[in-house]
């Protein structure tokens, strides 16, 4: 068993929440790695390797006055993780158009079906209340090459959805 | 000829600001070919500094030859370079053997011109473009004790704007 638990939080986004539950996992001796942070609709949230020798019910403990105190919810689970285990995207691919149910689920599959793997996904919602537009950055590997995937590039691009595949052409210097 | 050891970050000295080249001699011959010799033996590697092996002197080596279907220059040995000028910009993901496991995204100019002695001395003009272009201004910033750590750009920013405003 790997001592690595991943800890996921989300609360109302306000100023200090890295700052305090990094802070009081710091003080209970547990050591960090690999985390993804971000604004989400308001809320922050949080995904974060936490290393430590410590229970899940310590871990709870270590960080439950700030989560009461900020209103946070957050929970600890055994993970099986190391680090330096990074993948190398070789494809980036964006999504965009106007908003509507299903484009995620029509493009991702495609992209699953054409042998995808997706390392990394970010989307947006942004224009207006009244006009929404969906933006998604994926990046990924495509593990049967780059001809399957430009057909399945072809079939997402449907009802006004802009997709723009680019090869992600790493430069080790 | 021998492969180098390469120095990894966090080691500071990778900090360190190189210092041009003064003779061309045996000497100097004799670590171009070392110099070239551990950047073929990186894995993929296709440009290298010479302070990435712990010696200061403002020299780099670039061959982008092996990619296909790009334009470049052969193998470019730069000694004491200089960049004369800079066009568009352009993000890519870069690595680099000394910062293992882990690649980002940077800005560079997408087409450059330079300048810089080849091993005999002699001054050499060059014409960059695309991943070469990006391969040496990222080995040049080495000379400078500047790594790609240095000029990183967020993912989440920067990707699409730039396609807005194309």
């Amino acid at each position: 068993m790997s001592e690595w638990k991943m800890l996921t939080l989300v609360g109302q986004d306000k100023p200090g929440i890295v700052a305090k539950i990094t802070t009081a996992l710091f003080d209970a001796g547990a050591k960090l790695g690999e985390a993804s942070m971000m604004r989400l609709g308001g809320n922050f949230t949080i995904m974060l390797m936490v290393k430590s020798d410590q229970s899940i019910d310590q871990l709870d403990q270590s960080i439950d006055s700030v989560v009461k105190a900020m209103s946070l919810t957050s929970s600890f689970q055994n993970i099986e993780a190391s680090l330096h285990q990074h993948e190398i995207p070789d494809t980036r691919i964006t999504v965009y158009g106007a908003d509507r149910p299903g484009i995620v689920s029509k493009a991702t599959t495609h992209l699953l079906d054409a042998g995808f793997n997706i390392l990394d996904l970010e989307s947006d919602v942004a224009g207006s209340e009244a006009e929404p537009i969906y933006i998604m950055h994926i990046e990924g590997i495509a593990a049967h090459g780059s001809d399957a995937l430009e057909k399945a590039v072809e079939q997402i691009k449907t009802n006004g959805v802009n997709v723009d595949m680019t090869p992600i052409d790493v430069m080790i210097g | 000829m021998a492969v180098l050891d390469i120095l990894k970050y966090p080691d500071e000295v990778l900090k360190q600001i190189s210092e041009p080249v003064e003779s061309f001699d045996n000497e100097l011959l004799a670590f171009l070919a070392d110099l070239e010799e551990t950047m073929r033996a990186g894995p993929g590697g296709v440009g290298i500094a010479a302070a990435q092996v712990g010696n200061f002197r403002r020299i780099a080596i670039v061959d982008v030859s092996a990619k296909p279907k790009i334009k470049h220059n052969g193998c470019m040995i730069l000694i004491n370079p200089e960049i004369k000028t800079w066009d568009g910009m352009k993000i890519g993901r870069e690595g680099c053997m000394s910062v293992p496991d882990y690649t980002g995204n940077v800005i560079r100019a997408e087409k450059i011109t330079l300048q810089a002695c080849n091993a005999k001395g002699e001054l050499c003009d060059y014409e960059c473009e695309g991943y070469e272009a990006r391969a040496v201004q990222h080995e040049l910033d080495h000379l400078d004790g500047m790594l790609f750590l240095d000029r990183l750009v967020s993912r989440r920013t920067d990707l699409f704007k730039r396609k807005k405003y194309k």
